[in-house]
This record gives structure tokens, C-alpha cells and sequence, in this order.
């Protein structure tokens, strides 16, 4: 993992050997490669450059023509954010579906990974891995009208394995938990390949030295496994508090009702509603804007305390 | 490894023991995430009314195929098929030569700037414009309600690039390049000749990613390619499973009058399903051995 992070952070860890020709010769010798990025660069430079200096709109007054030349209205679209009705509720619901998320969805995959690879017999190890990874590559929607199919209060699976006859996605209460636990349901299994990536770099002949020394599986999970996997999993955590309000839209989206909005009502949504079905441009990218800056925000302090506390840390 | 079990009486009891809990545990975990999908697959060939009077827990009931048949008579349903199958073979071409043409140069460490370039391209894992600038720029350039919106926006994608850029520094020999080089070939020539048939494996994993995101993605087409005609299938399945309604082609199909349609409306939900989820179930176990090795080098992001 050292060697990776280097070639990662590094990029540069160019040999000493060709710092010695001088450098208008060597960007000759690579005309080549830079044809090759040529076009990646210019769409990146058009479809995610362009689109970050263009949330300027969030403190102008843009509805058509120029983006660039619209008025400046400074805090406006903020203000109006944070003075509207629902703003705290939205704050509320994002925050909180991603922590209970979080609180469940982060533990999972590496008790699966942990468990997944003491198993000895590896053909039943292999199609473990195949089922578990399969909810991943089934669409937000597919899933979605599973999840509809499942809490119908006419003969949904749920229903009837409860014998009840409860309408879920109209109880406000019930929302948080379907979405969390079909997103577990969904992408556990995938979220273990980190973890199974990593636990394959021990050495065998460690397990071996702990059995003949008596330990039990339980301690060499312990004493060996989970070690490996703190640094990837604090990695993970600092990755996952840098996203931590971004909740996915779709899904919400999807399995939104009127009468669940108490709880499914979140900022993501809003800034689709607000912004391309209501065209309120800059109003629009200002809550997105501050959806951001919430999230960099907790990044960087996240960062800080991993950095301190186990010296692990991102950027 | 068996003589030391046996050496340590009580350990390899235990040992035993903790073995089978194991599997056990893992053999309950498999039931809960395969169930739904074959409840799904049960219910799409049974009668929808003994699947809402729980009699399909296990098998099906009243055994039928009238809901593919409906599935594959629906042109709505079959229109949005073709649609996915297009933007997914096109889409992934685009991707996985945008993700070839960016990681190759930058895994080339005496690349003036090498690490300018990566950085630039990095960023945009982390920060973005967000929805609306974005949507803004991308009508702007002209590329709303065309095929292109789809495709273009997306760029290169960053953590599959970073994963492939890791697989050219560490997997390929150096040695091969630099032979190819001193025989006088090319840098389009080594990549075409040298890299390209190395990294076969690699390469196999990035289409597959690639045909997945194609395959189910709707909110791209959703915004920036609207029209039914032009509807992927995820999009298509969005009236049938989450508004529940009959398209218009199944109306005017079915004669029997209301309680005929809406049978037919649940037993399309059912295959809909499966239909949708079917290719990409199908096809990610071919190159699943390769996903550990490809994030394993990829999985140290930043």
C-alpha cells in the first residue's frame, strides 16, 4: 500500500536518469502523449471546469442569457435559503439520513470482508463474493420499484411476512430505515472489496505462526486482520465525512410520497426541484453551493482528527 | 496445517467449530441478499394474484410467461431496451478510450508536468460545479437533446482512470516499453502494440464498469435528453414501477377491461425487473476475479 500511495500522491517520483536531459527536449519527445490527453483534458476543462467558476451564478441574479454578466445580488439566494420554511427540516433530514447511514452502512462491509475471508473453502468463498456483489449492478430505479413492490400494503413481501397491512412509504417514520437498509441491502457486498483487496496482502505464514500458537479465529481477526484494515478504514471514514451531505438524489427522489416528506425531505432534492424544474438558477446553485462547503468543511476536520489521532490522513 | 490442529486438541476443536458457525453466517447473509431478487424472478412467472396472496414464497404459482410476453410486446418497454443498448455500446467505447487515453500518459513518469495533469484531473473527483452550472454549460455547448449529453459531460472517470494508471506503472514491465522503443516504435505504436494487449484484463473490468453505469443510468437521459423516444430503459421502467401506470400500448393492447389490466400491469412490473436486471447480473461474474486486484491498487485514492 506505501508503494501505491507513493506512484499516487507522488506523480512525481520521476527518475533521476531522465531529469538530466533538459526539459524542452523531453516535452518534445512526448508530443505524442500530450495528443493523447489532448481531448480529455479540453472536456474536462469544459464539463467540470467551466461549471465550478460558473457557480458564481449563486451570488448573481442569472435567469437567461450570460452567465457571466447577470447582476450581482451578494447573499440573496442564501438568505432566502435559510429564511425559507423547510430550510431547517432539510438540513435536519440530510444530516441525519447520512448519519444513521453512515453508522450502519460503515461497520458492515468490514465484518463482511473479515467474515468472507476466514472462509477455507473457496469455491463457497467465490459465490459468497458473486451474490453479494450482485445488488450493485442493478439500477437505482430497478431498485427502487423492488423496494415499492416489496411495501405494498396489498401483498407486499413485508406486509405479508407480517401479516399487516401497512402502507410504509406514507409513514414518515419508516423512511429512513428503508433507505438504509436497502442501500445496505445494495451495496455492502461491493463495499467489501476494499477491505477483501487489503486482507489479501497478509502473509499466510502468519495465520499459520497463530494457530500453532493457539489462537482461535476470533484472535486472529483480532490480533492479525483488523490491524491491516485501520488505516483503508479510517481512509474510508474521512472519504465518507467529505460526502456526508450529499445524500443520493435519486433515490430519495424515487421513493419520496407526499406523506413521507417529513422525513425524505432533503437538500439534494430541492436542488433539483428548485433548479431544473423551477428554473430558479442561482437559487438553485447557492444551496448547492452550501451543500459543498458543508462537505469540504467536515473533510478537512475530519482529516485533522485522523491525522492526530492515528496518523492516517487523506490530503 | 492439519497436523497442527491436531497437535493442539482443543484449539482444532474450536477450530472446527468456529469454522462451520462461519459458514453458516455466511450461508444466512447469502440467503437475505439473493431473496429478493428471487422472490422477484418467482413472482414474474407466477400469477400476480397468488404472489399478493403469498403463495409464491418459494415457487412459483400458476406458472406463466405472459408477463415477458407483455414485457417484450410494450413498445415503450422495447424502445427504451434498444435505447439502453445503444447508449451503453456507444457510451462505453467513449468511456473506456477517454480512460485509455488519459491513464497512459500519465503513468509515464518522465512526462513533463505529469503531475500537474493528474492533479487537474483529481479535483474533479472531490469538487465539482454541482447540478445546475453544469446543466447550464452543457446546454450551452449545444449538447441538450442530443445522443451526446450522455456521454460527453461525464468526461474522463477519475477513479477507474487512477485504477488503470496503476495497473500500467505496476503491471506492465518496463522493460517491455522501453524494447519497443529502442526498436523504434512509437509512442501511438508502443500503446497500440505493447500496452493495449497487456492490459486485456484491466480492460475487461473498465467495460464492464462502464456498461453498468450506461445500462442504469436515467437521470443524464432525464435531463438532458428528454423525450420517450429517447428514453433508456431505466427511465422507461420509472412509469411501470414507481408510478404505477399502464402505458398506452398496454391499455389499447389487453380487451378484458379493467381488472385484465391491471393484472397485466403487475405481472410487467415483475419481469420488468428482471428484463432490466438480467444483462448486467449476467455479465459481472466473467470479470469478477479481476475487481480486488484492480482496486486494490486503486483503492489508496487522492
Amino acid at each position: 500500500m506505501k508503494k501505491n500511495k507513493a506512484a499516487m500522491t507522488g506523480g512525481a517520483v520521476s527518475a533521476p536518469v531522465f531529469r538530466q536531459k533538459p526539459l524542452k527536449k523531453r516535452i518534445l519527445n512526448s508530443w505524442q502523449l500530450y495528443v493523447m490527453l489532448l481531448v480529455p483534458v479540453i472536456l474536462t476543462l469544459i464539463y467540470k471546469y467551466i461549471p465550478m467558476y460558473g457557480i458564481q451564478i449563486a451570488f448573481r441574479d442569472f435567469k437567461t442569457g450570460s452567465m457571466w454578466k447577470a447582476e450581482w445580488v451578494g447573499l440573496k439566494w442564501f438568505k432566502r435559503f435559510f429564511t425559507s420554511p423547510n430550510c431547517a427540516r432539510m438540513i435536519k433530514n440530510t444530516l441525519l439520513l447520512n448519519f444513521y447511514g453512515l453508522l450502519w452502512s460503515f461497520p458492515i462491509p468490514v465484518i463482511l470482508a473479515l467474515m468472507i475471508n476466514q472462509l477455507r473453502f473457496k469455491r463457497f468463498k467465490r459465490v459468497t463474493q458473486t451474490v453479494l456483489y450482485a445488488p450493485h449492478f442493478i439500477s437505482i430505479m430497478v431498485v427502487c420499484g423492488m423496494i415499492r413492490i416489496f411495501l405494498s400494503p396489498s401483498g407486499g413481501l413485508i406486509n405479508l411476512i407480517a401479516g399487516t397491512q401497512i402502507d410504509f412509504l406514507t409513514e414518515a417514520s419508516a423512511f429512513r430505515t428503508i433507505f438504509i437498509s436497502s442501500g445496505i441491502w445494495q451495496d455492502a457486498g461491493w463495499g467489501i472489496i476494499v477491505y477483501m483487496a487489503t486482507l489479501s496482502n497478509i502473509d499466510t505464514s502468519q495465520y499459520e505462526a497463530a494457530k500453532i500458537d493457539g489462537a482461535s479465529m476470533f484472535q486472529r481477526i483480532r490480533n492479525i486482520d483488523i490491524p491491516e484494515l485501520v488505516p483503508i478504514m479510517v481512509l474510508q471514514l474521512i472519504m465518507c465525512a467529505g460526502g456526508i451531505m450529499n445524500v443520493g438524489f435519486e433515490k430519495v427522489w424515487l421513493l419520496q410520497t407526499d406523506l413521507n416528506k417529513a422525513t425524505s425531505d432533503v437538500i439534494s432534492v430541492y436542488v433539483y426541484q428548485q433548479g431544473i424544474e423551477g428554473a430558479k438558477y442561482s437559487y438553485s446553485t447557492a444551496i448547492g453551493l452550501f451543500n459543498t462547503a458543508v462537505n469540504l468543511l467536515l473533510l478537512i476536520v475530519v482529516n485533522r482528527i485522523a491525522k492526530k489521532l492515528s496518523d492516517v490522513s487523506f490530503v | 496445517m492439519k497436523a497442527n490442529i491436531k497437535s493442539k486438541k482443543a484449539a482444532g476443536l474450536s477450530e472446527k467449530a468456529s469454522d462451520i458457525i462461519l459458514v453458516v453466517l455466511c450461508a444466512v447473509i447469502l440467503l437475505i441478499v439473493a431473496y429478493p431478487l428471487y422472490y422477484v424472478l418467482v413472482a414474474s412467472v407466477s400469477n400476480p394474484y397468488d404472489v399478493y396472496a403469498g403463495k409464491t414464497f418459494l415457487f412459483p404459482s400458476q406458472f406463466t410467461l405472459e408477463g415477458y410476453k407483455a414485457v417484450f410486446a410494450d413498445e415503450g418497454i422495447l424502445t427504451g431496451y434498444l435505447n439502453s443498448i445503444k447508449y451503453t455500446v456507444i457510451g462505453t467505447v467513449f468511456s473506456v478510450v477517454m480512460l485509455y487515453l488519459t491513464a497512459y500518459p500519465l503513468s509515464i513518469k518522465e512526462l513533463p508536468g505529469r503531475k500537474a495533469i493528474s492533479i487537474f484531473f483529481i479535483i474533479t473527483m472531490y469538487f465539482g460545479g454541482g447540478l445546475i452550472p453544469t446543466y447550464l454549460i452543457v446546454k450551452q455547448t449545444g449538447l441538450t437533446g442530443t445522443m451526446w449529453s450522455l456521454f460527453l459531460p461525464g468526461g474522463v472517470g477519475v477513479g477507474n482512470m487512477i485504477i488503470l494508471r496503476n495497473f500500467f506503472e505496476n503491471s506492465i514491465p518496463k522493460e517491455m516499453i522501453e524494447a519497443a522503443e529502442i526498436d523504434g516504435a512509437s509512442k501511438w505504436k508502443t500503446f497500440l502494440k505493447v500496452i493495449i494487449p497487456l492490459s486485456r484484463s484491466i480492460m475487461a473490468v473498465m467495460v464492464v464498469f462502464s456498461m453498468v453505469a450506461y445500462w442504469n443510468d436515467w437521470f443524464t437521459a432525464m435531463i438532458y435528453y428528454p423525450g420517450d423516444e429517447n428514453a433508456p430503459l431505466p427511465l422507461v421502467l420509472r412509469g411501470i414501477l414507481i408510478k404505477s401506470s399502464a402505458s398506452a400500448s398496454q391499455s389499447g393492447m389487453i380487451s378484458g377491461g379493467y381488472a385484465e389490466l391491471n393484472k397485466m400491469t403487475e405481472m410487467i412490473k415483475f419481469s420488468s425487473i428482471i428484463v432490466a436486471a438480467l444483462p448486467m447480473l449476467i455479465i459481472y461474474p466473467f470479470v469478477q476475479k479481476y475487481f480486488e486486484k484492480g482496486f486494490m491498487s486503486g483503492a489508496v485514492k487522492g
